[in-house]
């Protein structure tokens, strides 16, 4: 099946991020694919590059970026809703781009399932 | 990038497959962010030519009332725009009448005309939906 994941909630203060994560990876490795992951309200907090967390948590902001990598997984930023939070190209993380709402609509579109992560 | 389709180019893989497209709007207006980027959510999509219903419930019937002053909390008052969706196409707004009456509102208090449902007709809807996205 081919998923949408949408992420609506920043890391570490809630754990809609962490979901959506251990979603995609499991759906992953089931065969799944994974069509777009949209980052959207203070979800767009997930794709900065100048989180530093202590070192015996997880990374979270890494382990997004990893699973693109891997698994060449699309992972879009809300460019409206980035700009209002401060995400901008020069502190997005490795893996992430930003572009507009339209990304989300189409993943809904083009999706088997279009799943929401949030509050 | 374009303005109106959000960053999205009109292709032959896009164009074509009409979804119905659920929004379901559950928070108070002015408090957090999920209703004025609801909204926006919303107005992007009407460019692609889908589906689209809204509904209000829990405190997001709030969203509706009329007569709301934000001038005080120094935060834009964005309910004008719910208004102006009819002419985005977005015709299909629905209210969960328990929610509207536990609130001791009334479709009269509301600034555009809505349909109301009950929590078990609202269920129905969202089943027949192909995509639900909850603010």
């Amino acid at each position: 099946m081919k998923f949408g994941i949408m992420v609506n909630e920043g890391p570490y203060t809630h754990e809609a991020s962490d979901t959506a994560y251990l979603f995609a990876k499991a759906a992953l490795e089931k065969g799944h694919q994974i069509h777009r992951v949209f980052f959207y309200h203070d979800g767009v907090n997930n794709a900065t590059r100048l989180t530093e967390p202590p070192q015996d948590d997880r990374n979270i902001v890494a382990r997004w970026s990893k699973l693109a990598a891997e698994n060449q997984v699309d992972l879009v930023v809300c460019v409206a809703a980035a700009l209002r939070r401060g995400i901008r190209d020069e502190n997005l993380a490795e893996g992430f781009r930003i572009s507009g709402l339209g990304q989300l609509i189409e993943s809904g579109i083009q999706a088997d399932r279009l799943v929401v992560f949030g509050d | 990038m374009s303005e109106t389709t959000g960053g999205v180019e009109m292709q032959e893989d896009v164009s074509g497959v009409v979804k119905k497209f659920l929004y379901v709007n559950r928070k108070a207006p002015y408090g957090t962010i999920y209703a004025l980027e609801s909204l926006e959510v919303v107005l992007i999509a009407a460019a692609f030519d889908q589906d689209v219903s809204l509904v209000f419930l829990d405190d997001g019937v709030y969203q509706l009332v009329k007569g709301q002053h934000t001038k005080t909390i120094d935060v834009k008052n964005f309910s004008p725009t719910y208004r102006a969706l009819e002419g985005y196409d977005i015709e299909k707004l629905y209210v969960e009448k328990e929610s509207l009456a536990a609130r001791g509102l009334t479709p009269e208090d509301l600034i555009v005309p809505v349909t109301l449902l009950s929590a078990a007709e609202m269920s129905d809807l969202m089943d027949g939906q192909d995509i639900v996205l909850s603010f």
